[in-house]
């Protein structure tokens, strides 16, 4: 497992509501490997977002709580760690440093009342433990690199002075600034314009290529999926339902829900009278369905779905699926 | 060509943006003097960025704000000077359709009675025929009758801008102005609403004007297009022509901005530089030149007009197209 720089295994994820446990990540699995981008896609509330705060744990003023599994780290080429179970103050020097992340909204996630400059030293100063005019200048390189003009104007500039495109770029100049092995990127361009999303995509792309650097993307546009991923990861209800390389999820998805997924995207080029949808909607997490949690809305669904849930299958080409429709057609292992 | 359901002629929103005695007048012009007609049954595109104007039209042509010039013909009927109590037969045929069906929706109402708004301000119906029709426009777009006693918070996203087009339908109004109606759901719920929007317009032969940001759900919706850059249009046109070939360098943009999700697709894409200038000192000369790829020395000074390509089938202002298939144009 040397190739592997983050292995997430059943990953169990949940808040604590009126002394009442609800439960919303049932076991994820899934790994990034170095250098890899990985792609996180499903609805809103199907628990992408919860998986990345869970592997940064920023659970702060929540009730939410690790409640079962492993996410084990490789820190370097000896080491590697599960980041369930360190100390917060480990924690606490491994953000920022080796896992960085940046979230949809650049406004909200940056300090309104603190300038750049500061802002994007304070990582530096902490965690490569330069001087304050050494980490200055490595501040103004780094906003230079994400391409932004008037650098050492900007670094003495607030938050609001900036456009939100510009903003995301001092985002990622800050979770860059340490050199990451890891960036997790939540919805990184979603807040944005489409030309300014291209330019913050081209960027990210760059950087990960030049640094061999590894990336969790987060996002429900299977368009960004497309141009941005190696492999993607199809959450639904709080577990992963599919795994695939991006070509092969493309072209032969394999789980009702990714097919439905990727059926309702309207794409330019390609006229429908009439969209494909899938009916219904994700269910919460305090009345989640018996069996396949996604057999209600599911157009193939047979009456074993009701009942038991699948399991995940390995397929031909690394891919895995949980879907009875697959049952007699397993290949492998049962993982 | 059926007449016209909406006519915009040389529309145009200054706002003042400073106020004080002493301090200089500022004004910001959302929207610069844009001209476009939609026919019955048809649907309308205006796409564009953020801060581009988009918004500020669909509101102005619904009158919830009055323009600073221009004029706005709806079914005949010029309305952009009307006081707001002549406005009330206007408000009837001109409905609007929200982004945010968490924030367009009153929490603390029921869904019945949010229906029944327009219906109380504009009808003397008693309770019962509100009721019939109420439920009659539930199911239309396809929400069951028992729901109409609860409140906004107990339904999901794509079933809350259901309510919201249940809404804007109730008053059988000819014109339906959508500001983003589909941008805050998931692709799923998405397609969905689109859907209905296209299976409503059929049946009640409605006329849309269709706001968006998404250039993959204007061409899925909409017969003719319009792409504004900074309070003007650029370039206007049937969807078939604007998407399949895209004449004014910022519509070219846009569209090789949109991600497309076919990984084997590998394209060369414009990137364009920069981001959208301020529109309160908006750039001299054509106002795209400080991003466009394609720009001359005569883009820094002198602005295009929206001259008629009568071979490409569209409006384009760009010096490019005016300059090397001169004798295609006729100036409007």
């Amino acid at each position: 497992m040397k190739n592997t720089i983050l292995q997430v295994e059943r990953l169990q994820t949940e808040f604590t509501n009126d002394k009442k446990k609800v439960k919303v990540l049932h076991g994820v699995n899934f790994h990034i490997k170095k250098g890899e981008v990985l792609g996180l896609v499903g609805e809103s509330g199907c628990g992408k977002s919860l998986t990345s705060l869970s592997i940064m744990r920023l659970f702060k003023g929540t009730t939410a709580r690790i409640s079962d599994g492993e996410i084990l780290f490789q820190k370097n080429k000896e080491e590697e760690i599960d980041l369930t179970n360190i100390p917060e103050e480990e924690m606490r020097m491994l953000r920022g440093k080796q896992i960085a992340m940046i979230f949809q909204e650049p406004m909200t996630s940056l300090n309104p009342v603190m300038k750049i400059g500061e802002q994007l030293t304070e990582p530096i100063c902490l965690h490569l433990g330069y001087g304050k005019k050494k980490a200055r200048t490595h501040a103004i390189n780094m906003l230079e690199n994400v391409g932004i003009p008037r650098a050492d104007e900007v670094i003495n500039e607030y938050p609001h002075q900036l456009s939100g495109g510009m903003r995301q770029r001092v985002m990622i100049a800050m979770a860059m600034s340490c050199n990451p092995q890891l960036l997790i990127a939540d919805e990184p361009t979603t807040a944005l314009d489409v030309t300014i999303q291209a330019q913050i995509l081209d960027l990210m792309r760059q950087l990960q290529q030049d640094q061999n650097m590894s990336m969790l993307l987060i996002t429900h546009d299977l368009g960004v999926v497309a141009e941005m991923c190696d492999r993607v990861v199809v959450m639904y209800a709080g577990k992963v339902i599919e795994e695939a390389s991006v070509l092969d999820l493309f072209e032969s998805p394999k789980h009702p829900y990714t097919k439905g997924l990727i059926a309702s995207v309207p794409k330019i080029g390609n006229l429908k009278e009439k969209l494909s949808s899938i009916k219904g909607r994700v269910p919460t997490p305090e009345n989640m369905p018996e069996g396949c949690k996604f057999a209600p809305r599911c157009e193939e669904a047979m009456p074993i779905c009701f009942q038991k849930e699948p399991a995940t299958k390995a397929f031909k080409g690394n891919r895995h699926c949980s879907c009875w429709l697959y049952d007699d057609e397993m290949r492998d292992v049962s993982v | 060509m059926s007449n016209p359901i909406l006519e915009v002629k040389g529309l145009r929103k200054s706002f003042q943006i400073s106020n004080g005695m002493f301090r200089k007048q500022k004004f910001l012009n959302a929207v610069n003097g844009i001209s476009f007609s939609v026919s019955e049954g048809k649907t309308f595109s205006i796409v564009g960025e953020s801060g581009c104007g988009k918004s500020t039209t669909g509101r102005l042509i619904s009158r919830l704000i009055t323009p600073t010039e221009g004029e706005v013909w709806i079914n005949g009927e010029e309305i952009s000077r009307k006081k707001e109590s002549e406005l009330a037969n206007v408000r009837k045929e001109v409905q609007m359709v929200f982004q945010d069906p968490y924030a367009s929706l009153n929490p603390r109402m029921k869904v019945r009675d949010i229906i029944a708004e327009p219906l109380e301000i504009h009808t003397k119906l008693t309770k019962k025929e509100q009721n019939s029709l109420i439920s009659e426009m539930m199911e239309i777009v396809g929400l069951s009758d028992y729901q109409a006693g609860l409140y906004a918070h107990e339904f999901s996203g794509g079933q809350r801008q259901r309510i919201g087009i249940a809404r804007a339908l109730i008053m059988k109004p000819k014109l339906i102005v959508a500001d983003e109606p589909v941008s805050a759901l998931d692709v799923s719920v998405q397609s969905q609403i689109l859907n209905l929007l296209k299976e409503l317009q059929k049946e009640l032969k409605l006329t849309y004007l269709f706001i968006s940001h998404d250039l993959s759900v204007v061409e899925h919706i909409s017969d003719s297009i319009g792409v504004m850059y900074l309070g003007e249009i650029v370039e206007s046109g049937s969807r078939e022509m604007i998407f399949s070939e895209p004449q004014h360098p910022y519509t070219k943009a846009l569209l090789s901005s949109v991600p497309i999700p076919d990984p084997k697709l590998k394209r060369d894409r414009i990137i364009l530089k920069g981001d959208l200038p301020s529109p309160v000192n908006p750039p001299t000369g054509c106002k795209f030149h400080t991003r466009c790829p394609e720009a001359m020395d005569i883009c820094k000074t002198v602005e295009p007009s929206l001259v008629y390509n009568k071979k490409m089938e569209r409006m384009v202002s760009c010096h490019l197209q005016q300059e090397t298939t001169d004798s295609n144009y006729i100036q409007i």
